[in-house]
């Protein structure tokens, strides 16, 4: 069997950007996909040469991004043990963590779009593409998860 | 649509550039005579073409698969070629990268970039520039694989006799060169 060659970065990198975007927006919020993703991409590129086929390179760039999610993750953990003010929780809006709770009982796409709607402040064009569906059912999505929780609150 | 903001993707693309992770960086630009593929090596300019398509290929071949589109990196090739266009520019501040070549190309090439805006020179002469006067034929096969059209001026070259002979891009563009350059009517 022939193996699949290895494409130039920009046809891999344009094939697979939404999804490392998306899969990184779940895994830590707006902010910190956006540092997240950069360091992806920029890891991905410094091991392109060593690739000898072009076969599972979805698989490839996923697993480097959830290195660097957990990379993240882990620094942010050395920094709350060391007492420093958790910047996030200072915001207004709701952060990951505290929604994360909040919403639990919610069936998973509600969830998800009610934490990126209220949590990262995204506009449901974004959320949308990243649920893979459309804007206007991230919006029913969002919506009828917040009627679920007032519904609960109020019992 | 793409779900990756626009300013997080432009930001991905220019620190990859300067971290020095890239290959060729490359764009793709408008001009009079049809859209240009510009390529920049870590040496300096590596391509002007008038066919993207083909030539993207050829890009990776030569200098590997790291290739990523960033327009910033462009942005002096983009800047030099519109003000030539529209005739405010006759001469190229542009590094060209032309270490891959074999020797005689690069030899003939450097030779080439001497010849100024507005002037045509031949085949045979500049056989006879690179010390190799009976070589015209070699040196028409050395300019028809010019990787940077434009900057290293292959329009001005002609046949013994001022005929355009061949282009690359189409005798329709080096036609055109040679009109904006105010070089035609020395040679029809």
């Amino acid at each position: 069997m022939q193996a699949v060659p290895v494409p130039p970065f920009e046809v891999f990198y344009e094939e697979n950007r939404d999804h490392v975007f998306r899969l990184l927006v779940r895994r830590l919020g707006g902010q910190r996909a956006e540092d997240a993703f950069q360091e992806t991409f920029l890891r991905a590129l410094r091991e392109y040469p060593a690739l000898d086929h072009g076969g599972h390179l979805r698989a490839w760039v996923s697993t480097i991004a959830e290195r660097v999610a957990i990379d993240l993750h882990r620094r942010r953990s050395l920094w709350d043990g060391a007492d420093i003010p958790d910047l996030e929780s200072l915001d207004e809006q709701p952060t990951y963590d505290e929604l994360r709770d909040l919403t639990a009982s919610l069936p998973p796409k509600e969830r998800a779009a009610v934490v990126l709607r209220y949590g990262y402040d995204l506009d449901y064009n974004q959320i949308g593409a990243a649920l893979g569906s459309s804007p206007e059912a991230a919006r029913q999505a969002a919506s009828s998860g917040v009627r679920r929780l007032r519904k609960k609150e109020l019992s | 649509m793409t779900v990756v903001p626009s300013d997080l993707d432009r930001r991905f693309r220019e620190a990859a550039a300067a971290a020095d992770l890239l290959d060729v960086a490359y764009d793709l630009t408008d001009s009079p005579l049809g859209e240009l593929l510009i390529a920049a090596s870590g040496r300096g300019l590596c391509r002007i073409s008038f066919e993207p398509d083909s030539d993207f290929d050829q890009l990776e071949r030569e200098f590997g698969r790291r290739i990523l589109r960033v327009p910033a990196r462009l942005d002096p090739v983009r800047r030099q070629l519109d003000e030539y266009f529209e005739g405010r520019r006759r001469e190229f501040e542009l590094e060209p990268d032309l270490t891959r070549l074999p020797d005689f190309q690069r030899t003939v090439l450097h030779e080439l970039v001497r010849v100024p805006f507005g002037e045509v020179t031949t085949y045979g002469a500049l056989a006879g520039r690179v010390g190799r006067p009976r070589a015209a034929r070699a040196v028409g096969g050395a300019l028809n694989r010019n990787p940077i059209a434009i900057v290293v001026p292959c329009h001005r070259v002609v046949g013994s006799t001022g005929s355009l002979v061949g282009y690359a891009g189409g005798i329709d563009k080096k036609l055109a060169l040679l009109r904006l350059e105010g070089a035609i009517d020395t040679i029809c």
